[in-house]
C-alpha cells in the first residue's frame, strides 16, 4: 500500500477502529483548543497557555509516582492527566499572582513560571530515574506526543474530554464573546468577569492538558495559538470569528494525525502543528478579508485615490506637488503633461475635486460627529456617499459661504 | 573530597552552568524592561531545528556547524515574528507562539524523518542539556587555576562561554546608553535619529548568540529561566539600571554555583547516592530566589507593599 | 484651504523645477495625510510656522493633532507629505529638532532617575559608543533647574508626580537645544506650578528665537500663551496670528456645532489681548 492510499484511508477513517478514534479525537480535540484560543487571543493572553505546558511536567512525574505508590504500575492516563492539571492549574495561579502582587509584567510572569515549573519537572524527572522504576520510558512521549500505540480506550478518553471542552465553549459562547468586547458589561450581568476569566482559563488549561498525549508539552500551545491567529484573517465579526478558529484547529488536527498514522517515523505532534502553520501561511497569505495580498492591493489602491486628489487640490490652489508619486500618477492619469503642466482635463479635474472637498469640508462642520465615523470621508466623491438631498442642501449653503469668504478676503 | 576530582568533574561544570547564566541573564535585563521577556523563549526553542539543519548539512555533530545552524534558525525566527507581526498585524505574543512552535514542530519532523535521532542528537538534550559531561582531566591541584597552560585545556565549551561572555558584557558597555534610551522611549530615540529598530536588532542577536552558546551545555529551559528570573529578581531590588545589571549577574552566577552544589550533593546530604538534573536544579535555584525577591524584597516585595498600603 | 498662501504659492512650473520646501520656514509640512486602516485620520494637512513664534495646535479629540506631530517626525508611517526642517528633509534635521512626547508614551516604572531622562536628551551630541562625561551631567542638572526640579534629580522617575514627570520631559527636550520644539500636550494634567514652569520655558525659548508648535486642549489660555495659532480636524483648517485667526467662525469651523462657553469666554480673552 503507498503512503497515499494509506493516507487517503486514514481520512476516510478506514484505517482500522484505533487509527480513526484517535483521528476524531485529534478533531475534537483541534475544534475545542481552537475555539477557547479564540476567547484567549482576543484577551491578549494567548501566551498564557505557554506557562501552562510547561508547568504540567512536574505533575505528569508526580502522577506517575502516585500510580507507582497506588497500583505499583504509573502508566494510568487518568493519574497522569490529573497531576499535570495540578501543576499546570497553580502554575497559571502563579502567573495571575506575580502579575497582581509584583511590578513586573505578565511577559516575564510567564516566562518565570514556565521556566522553573519545567526545570522542576527535569529535577524529579532525574529523581525517577535514579529510582529505576520500569515504565517511565513512556513519559517522554509527553514532551512531543504521540499517538501511536495510543489505547483506544485513551483515545476516547481524549475525544469524550475535547468534546466537553466544546459543548462548554458553546454554552458560554454569549458570556465570553462580551467579556472580550465589552468587559464592563459582562460584569454587570452577574456572572462576573473575574469568574468567566478563570472559566476561560480552566478551559485553557483543560485543553493543554487533553492535548498533552497527542501533541507534547511543547507543542500544544500552537493548538491554541494557531488556529485563532489564522482565523482572525477571514473575518473581523467574532460569531465566525469563534467557528472558523476551532473549524481550522480541527482541520490541521485531523489531517495531522491522520498523516501521522499512514507512515512510521512521522511525529502526531509535528505534523499537526505544520499543517496548523500551512493552514495559517495559507490565510495570511491570500484571504481576501485581512490576508496580505489584498490589504497590498487595497493599499496601493488607497494611496493612489489619496496621493490623486491632493495633487488635483495642489493644481487647484496653484501649490506646488512636491512628492514624486504623486506627479508620477497626475502624470499617468493625463491630468499633467511631462513638464508638470496641468492639462484642460486636469483644471477640470482639479475644479471638480477642489469644489467636493469644499463640499466636505462643509458638511464636517455642520455634522462633526458623523463625519469623524465615516471612513470615506473626502475620499470619495461626496454624491456617492451622502444622500442628493444632503450634497443638494450643502450645495446651496457653500454658495453664500464661497460669497462671505470672498468678502473677507477683500476687507 | 578531593580537590582533583572537584577539578576535574565538578568545577568545570560549575563554570559552564555559572558563565551560561551569567550571559543570558545580562541581556535578559534588556528583554525584561522591554517586554520581550518571552524572546528567549522563542528563541531556544527554534535551536533545535537550527542543529538539525547544521547536522544535515554537514554531516558531523561538530558543535560548530550545529551552532551556526542554531544560529541562523535563531535569526530566522525573529525575522518571521516580526514579519507575522507587522504584516499580519497579530499581537506580539500569539506572533511568537505561531512562530516557534511551527519551527520547533519542524525540528522534530525533521529528526524523526532523516533518522538523525538515531545518532546523538535528540529533544531531550536540546531540551535539558548536558551540563554534568565536561570534564578538565588535566587538572589536578588548586595551583592550576593560576596556570595559564593548564587553564588553556578547560573544555572547549566553558572558553566558548568565556568569549560569549566577554563579548555580552562588551555590548553591553559599549551600547548602554543607546540600551537604556530605546528600552525607555522608542520614539524619543528615533527622534533623536538613534533608531531603535537598529538598537532592538542588536539586541535581539546579542541574545541569540548567548542563547546558543549556553542551550549546548545548559539546555534550552536552563537558558530561558536566566534570560528571565535574574533580571526579575534586580528589578525587585532596585531602581537604577546599573545596579540592577550587577545584581542580576551576581543572581546567575551564584544559581549557576548553588544550583550545581544542590544538584550534585544534595541528594548524597539526605543519604540517598544519585544525583539530580543540574540544568534543572540551577533554573530552580534561580526561580526560588526571585520567590524571595518577590515577598521580602525591601521596596517591592509583596510584604512590604502590604506595610506601605497599611501605612 | 486658507493655508494656500502659506505655502508660498509658487507656480507650479517652478515647483516642477526645485521641488523643495521653504528654506526659510523652520518647519513646514505640506500635504500631510496619515490613515490607519485606511481612515485618514489626518487628511492633507499644510502648515508653515512661523520662525520664532509660539504657536498652538487646537482641535476636537480625534482631530489629529498627535497625528501631526508624529506623522511629520516621521515616528508613524504617512501615506503622503513633505515635511522641512529650514528646507532640509527631516532625516537629516533631527539635531533642530526636540520633541516631547505626551506622559502617558513611556513606562514610568523604568529604573532610571529624572537626571538620566534629561540626559537623554545630550544622547546623539555624545555620540556612538560614548558615555556621557560630567560636563553632560553638569548640563542636564541645570535643564533640571531650570523646570525647578535640581532637588529631585536622583529620583526614580516613577515617583514623581504628573506634573513632575511632565518637567523632566521639558527638561530633556532643553538639553537637545535644538532649533524648533514640538510638544503634544505638555499641559495635560498638571498642577499649577507645572503649568507656571512650562509657560517659563515657553517664554524662554521664545527669547531664544526658537520655534515653538505645542498641542494645546485649553482653548482659554491659548490667547495668553501663545501668539499664533493652527486649527486642525482631521487637516488643518485654518491658521495665522492669534489676533486674526483666532475668531468665533475658525472655532466653529474646527469644532462644529454651537459654540460652547469655554470657546466664548477664550474669544473674550482674546478680543482683550488685542485691545
Amino acid at each position: 500500500m503507498t503512503f497515499l492510499e494509506s493516507f487517503l484511508n486514514a481520512l476516510m477513517l478506514s484505517a482500522g477502529y484505533n487509527t480513526a478514534v484517535v483521528a476524531i479525537g485529534s478533531a475534537l480535540l483541534g475544534a475545542g483548543s481552537g475555539a477557547v484560543g479564540a476567547f484567549v487571543l482576543l484577551r491578549k493572553r494567548s501566551l498564557v497557555s505557554d506557562a501552562m505546558s510547561h508547568a504540567t511536567l512536574p505533575g505528569v512525574v508526580l502522577g506517575f509516582l502516585t500510580g507507582v505508590w497506588l497500583f505499583g504500575d504509573g502508566r494510568s492516563l487518568p493519574l497522569l492527566l490529573a497531576g499535570a492539571a495540578l501543576t499546570a492549574g497553580i502554575g497559571m495561579i502563579c502567573v495571575d499572582w506575580i502579575k497582581a502582587n509584583t511590578r513586573l509584567t505578565e511577559d516575564t510572569a510567564i516566562g518565570t513560571v514556565l521556566s522553573t515549573f519545567f526545570a522542576l519537572g527535569m529535577v524529579l524527572l532525574t529523581v525517577l530515574q535514579s529510582l529505576a522504576i520500569s515504565g517511565q520510558a513512556g513519559l517522554s512521549g509527553f514532551l512531543l506526543g504521540s499517538t501511536s500505540g495510543m489505547l483506544s480506550s485513551e483515545a476516547m478518553t481524549i475525544a469524550a474530554a475535547a468534546g466537553i471542552v466544546a459543548l462548554i465553549v458553546l454554552a458560554l459562547f454569549k458570556e465570553f464573546a462580551l467579556l472580550c468586547f465589552d468587559e464592563d458589561f459582562a460584569g454587570s450581568t452577574g456572572l462576573g468577569v473575574r469568574r468567566l476569566d478563570i472559566a476561560l482559563l480552566t478551559l485553557l488549561l483543560a485543553v493543554v492538558v487533553i492535548g498533552l498525549k497527542t501533541v507534547g508539552l511543547v507543542l500544544v500551545i500552537a493548538l491554541t495559538i494557531i488556529p485563532p491567529v489564522a482565523a482572525r484573517f477571514w473575518t473581523e465579526r467574532v460569531s465566525r470569528f469563534v467557528p472558523i478558529s476551532a473549524a481550522i484547529g480541527a482541520t490541521g488536527s485531523y489531517v495531522g494525525a491522520c498523516l501521522s498514522a499512514s507512515a512510521p517515523d512521522l511525529p502526531t505532534g509535528a505534523l499537526i502543528v505544520l499543517i496548523l502553520f500551512a493552514l495559517f501561511a495559507v490565510s495570511m497569505l491570500v484571504s481576501p478579508v485581512r490576508g496580505l495580498m489584498s490589504s497590498l492591493l487595497r493599499h496601493r489602491r488607497f494611496q493612489k485615490i489619496v496621493h490623486l486628489r491632493q495633487g488635483l487640490l495642489a493644481v487647484a490652489h496653484d501649490e506646488p506637488i512636491l512628492e514624486p508619486i504623486t506627479r508620477k500618477l497626475l502624470i499617468k492619469q493625463r491630468y499633467l503633461t511631462g513638464d508638470l503642466r496641468p492639462t484642460e482635463a486636469g483644471w477640470s479635474a482639479a475644479r471638480r475635486i477642489d469644489r467636493d472637498q469644499a463640499l466636505w469640508n462643509l458638511w464636517r462642520e455642520e455634522y462633526p460627529d458623523e463625519a469623524h465615523a465615516l471612513a470615506d470621508w473626502s475620499l470619495k466623491p461626496i454624491d456617492e456617499v451622502l444622500s442628493p438631498d444632503m450634497v443638494a442642501d450643502l450645495e446651496t449653503r457653500l454658495a453664500p459661504h464661497d460669497a462671505a469668504n470672498a468678502a473677507g478676503g477683500a476687507a | 573530597m578531593s580537590a582533583e576530582i572537584f577539578l576535574q568533574f565538578d568545577f568545570p561544570s560549575i563554570l559552564l552552568g555559572s558563565l551560561a547564566a551569567l550571559c543570558c541573564g545580562l541581556l535578559g535585563n534588556f528583554l525584561v524592561l522591554r517586554r520581550q521577556s518571552l524572546m528567549g523563549d522563542a528563541i531556544s526553542h527554534v535551536v533545535l531545528p537550527g542543529i538539525v539543519l547544521g547536522f544535515l548539512i554537514t554531516g558531523t555533530l561538530d558543535s560548530l556547524p550545529m551552532m551556526l545552524g542554531a544560529g541562523f534558525a535563531a535569526l530566522v525566527s525573529v525575522g518571521l515574528i516580526e514579519l507575522v507581526r507587522r504584516l499580519g498585524k497579530v499581537e506580539p505574543g500569539a506572533a511568537m507562539g505561531v512562530v516557534f512552535t511551527s519551527m520547533f514542530a519542524a525540528g522534530v519532523l525533521l529528526l524523526e524523518q532523516t533518522g538523525a535521532s538515531g545518532v546523538h542528537i535528540d529533544v531531550e538534550h536540546a531540551l535539558y542539556g548536558n551540563l554534568e559531561s565536561a570534564i578538565w582531566l588535566e587538572a589536578a591541584a588548586w595551583g592550576d587555576l593560576l596556570r595559564p597552560e593548564i587553564l588553556a585545556t578547560l573544555p572547549v565549551s566553558v572558553l566558548r562561554l568565556v568569549v560569549v561572555n566577554m563579548a555580552v558584557i562588551a555590548f553591553i558597555l559599549a551600547f548602554y546608553k543607546e540600551l537604556k534610551l530605546v528600552s525607555f522611549d522608542p520614539l524619543f530615540a528615533d527622534t533623536l535619529g538613534i533608531s531603535s529598530k537598529l538598537v532592538g536588532t542588536l539586541l535581539i542577536v546579542m541574545v541569540a548568540v548567548a542563547a546558543v552558546a549556553a542551550f549546548d551545555a545548559v539546555g534550552s529551559i536552563l537558558v530561558i529561566a536566566m534570560f528571565i528570573c535574574p533580571a526579575a529578581t534586580a528589578r525587585l531590588l532596585t531602581d537604577r539600571l546599573s545596579t540592577q545589571l550587577v545584581l542580576s549577574g551576581v543572581v546567575a552566577f551564584s544559581s549557576g554555583i548553588i544550583g550545581y552544589v544542590f544538584a550534585a550533593f544534595g541528594p548524597v546530604w539526605l543519604g540517598h547516592d544519585m544525583s539530580v538534573s543540574a540544568a534543572g536544579m540551577i533554573a530552580v535555584v534561580a526561580g526560588l530566589i526571585q520567590v524571595v525577591a518577590m515577598v521580602f524584597a525591601p521596596r517591592y516585595g509583596v510584604i512590604a507593599r502590604r506595610r506601605m498600603q497599611r501605612a | 484651504m486658507d493655508q494656500a498662501a502659506n505655502t508660498g504659492g509658487r507656480g507650479l512650473k517652478e515647483a516642477g523645477q526645485s521641488a523643495t520646501l521653504d528654506p526659510k520656514s523652520p518647519f513646514s509640512v505640506s500635504g500631510l495625510t496619515v490613515a490607519y486602516d485606511r481612515k485618514p485620520v489626518l487628511w492633507n494637512a499644510s502648515f508653515t510656522a512661523p520662525e520664532g513664534e509660539l504657536t498652538a495646535i487646537v482641535g476636537p479629540n480625534g482631530a489629529g493633532k498627535s497625528t501631526f506631530l508624529k506623522g511629520s517626525l516621521g515616528l508613524i508611517p504617512k501615506l503622503s507629505g513633505e515635511v522641512g526642517v529650514f528646507g532640509r528633509p527631516i532625516d537629516e534635521a533631527r539635531r533642530d529638532i526636540a520633541y516631547v512626547p505626551q506622559r502617558s508614551s513611556v513606562d514610568w516604572d523604568f529604573p532610571a532617575t529624572a537626571l538620566d531622562v534629561v540626559t537623554m536628551g545630550l544622547y546623539r551630541r555624545i555620540g556612538w559608543l560614548r558615555w556621557p562625561g560630567r560636563r553632560d551631567k553638569e548640563r542636564a542638572h541645570e535643564m533640571l533647574a531650570l523646570v525647578g526640579m535640581e532637588a529631585f534629580a536622583d529620583r526614580q522617575i516613577g515617583q514623581l508626580s504628573g506634573g513632575q514627570q511632565q518637567r523632566v520631559f521639558l527638561a530633556r527636550a532643553l538639553a537637545q537645544d535644538a532649533r524648533v520644539y514640538l510638544m503634544d500636550e505638555p499641559f495635560a494634567g498638571v498642577d499649577a506650578a507645572t503649568e507656571r514652569a512650562i509657560v517659563d520655558v515657553l517664554k524662554k525659548l521664545l527669547s531664544e528665537g526658537k520655534t515653538v508648535l505645542v498641542v494645546h486642549h485649553d482653548l482659554e489660555t491659548v490667547p495668553v500663551y501663545f501668539s499664533h495659532v493652527l486649527f486642525l480636524n482631521g487637516g488643518t483648517v485654518a491658521a495665522g496670528p492669534v489676533a486674526d485667526a483666532f475668531t468665533a467662525e475658525n472655532l466653529q469651523k474646527t469644532y462644529g456645532g454651537r459654540l460652547a462657553a469655554t470657546q466664548l469666554a477664550a474669544l473674550d480673552e482674546a478680543a482683550a489681548m488685542k485691545g
